[in-house]
């Protein structure tokens, strides 16, 4: 059942895991992510709801954001927060981690393909035509 | 580098990826027509792949399970739809439960796949389609919701410690 998310687990790089350890580490990004799951919010209504400036806020959502937990869409003159992605982001998270996956094995292939480097330079069979 | 081009279409929900690799035709073909090699590129690191059923012909199937760290072990089906040998293979693919019975809750890819001859080496192209869209948005959410719990549980070890 969770085979492709194991699988894309072991694609992930150790950056992404770090990422996404990093972004729940802290109190105020699981509460953000909380919010965002439940309800589109803007940066300053989230602004609102933390005893911290505006621009800690954006940086908390910025790290939610790399980590691939929440994606950031303008409307007019705002940015709303939502850890629910839409269609498109959907398809491109989806498509990320095929790519991940077939670059994984177009990378094994390659090392099956390569021709096995002689340990020893004294191996008769290496010396013939 | 051996991938040379990747392309995603986000509407059609598919990838396409080109790989040159330096062997002849037949070599590559082989990859994916001998099951023993097969099984050294298919899973992950750390989920080698066992083939039991290897049917490459119309309508034939090949059947296989991936052996985790920790003994889990996952299963997973192919249906071959069409195949030329040593040029291309169409395959539908998907994953299956425990008793090996296809699994409809995660999702399926169609994958074309075409050998051809290239400078000297043989050229790869993959084509690879999300067979559906509430398939493969079902397994994103799973996949998130894993990732979390993995993260919170890791975390959960460490203060326990």
């Amino acid at each position: 059942m969770l085979l492709y998310n194991r699988m894309v687990v072991h694609e992930l790089t150790e950056d992404a895991v770090d990422g996404l350890f990093h972004a729940l580490a802290d109190a105020t990004r699981r509460d953000i992510l909380r919010r965002s799951a439940r309800d589109e919010l803007s940066v300053s209504r989230l602004a609102d709801a933390y005893p911290m400036s505006f621009a800690a806020v954006q940086k908390h959502v910025a790290v939610l954001e790399r980590a691939g937990l929440v994606t950031k869409q303008r409307r007019g003159r705002e940015q709303l927060v939502r850890a629910d992605p839409d269609a498109v982001e959907r398809a491109r998270q989806a498509l990320d981690q095929l790519e991940a996956a077939w670059r994984g094995r177009v990378d094994r292939m390659s090392r099956l393909l390569a021709p096995v480097p002689d340990p020893r330079n004294d191996n008769p069979r290496g010396h013939g035509t | 580098m051996t991938v040379t081009s990747v392309d995603k279409d986000l509407d059609n929900l598919s990838l396409t990826l080109v790989a040159d690799f330096d062997a002849p035709i037949e070599r590559v073909w082989q990859l994916w027509a001998d099951p023993r090699q097969l099984e050294r590129w298919w899973g992950p690191p750390g989920y080698p792949a066992t083939v039991q059923q290897h049917d490459l012909t119309a309508g034939g199937e090949v059947t296989y399970f991936m052996t985790g760290p920790e003994g889990d072990k996952h299963h997973g089906w192919w249906r071959v739809t069409s195949v030329n040998p040593p040029k291309s293979l169409d395959f539908v693919d998907g994953f299956a439960h425990q008793d090996g019975t296809p699994n409809a809750d995660m999702p399926t890819t169609t994958t074309q796949l075409a050998l051809a001859e290239h400078e000297g080496g043989t050229r790869m192209e993959l084509r690879s389609v999300f067979d559906s869209r509430e398939q493969m948005d079902r397994m994103l959410t799973m996949g998130m919701e894993e990732g979390i719990k993995l993260a919170v549980g890791q975390m959960d070890a460490l203060l326990a410690a």
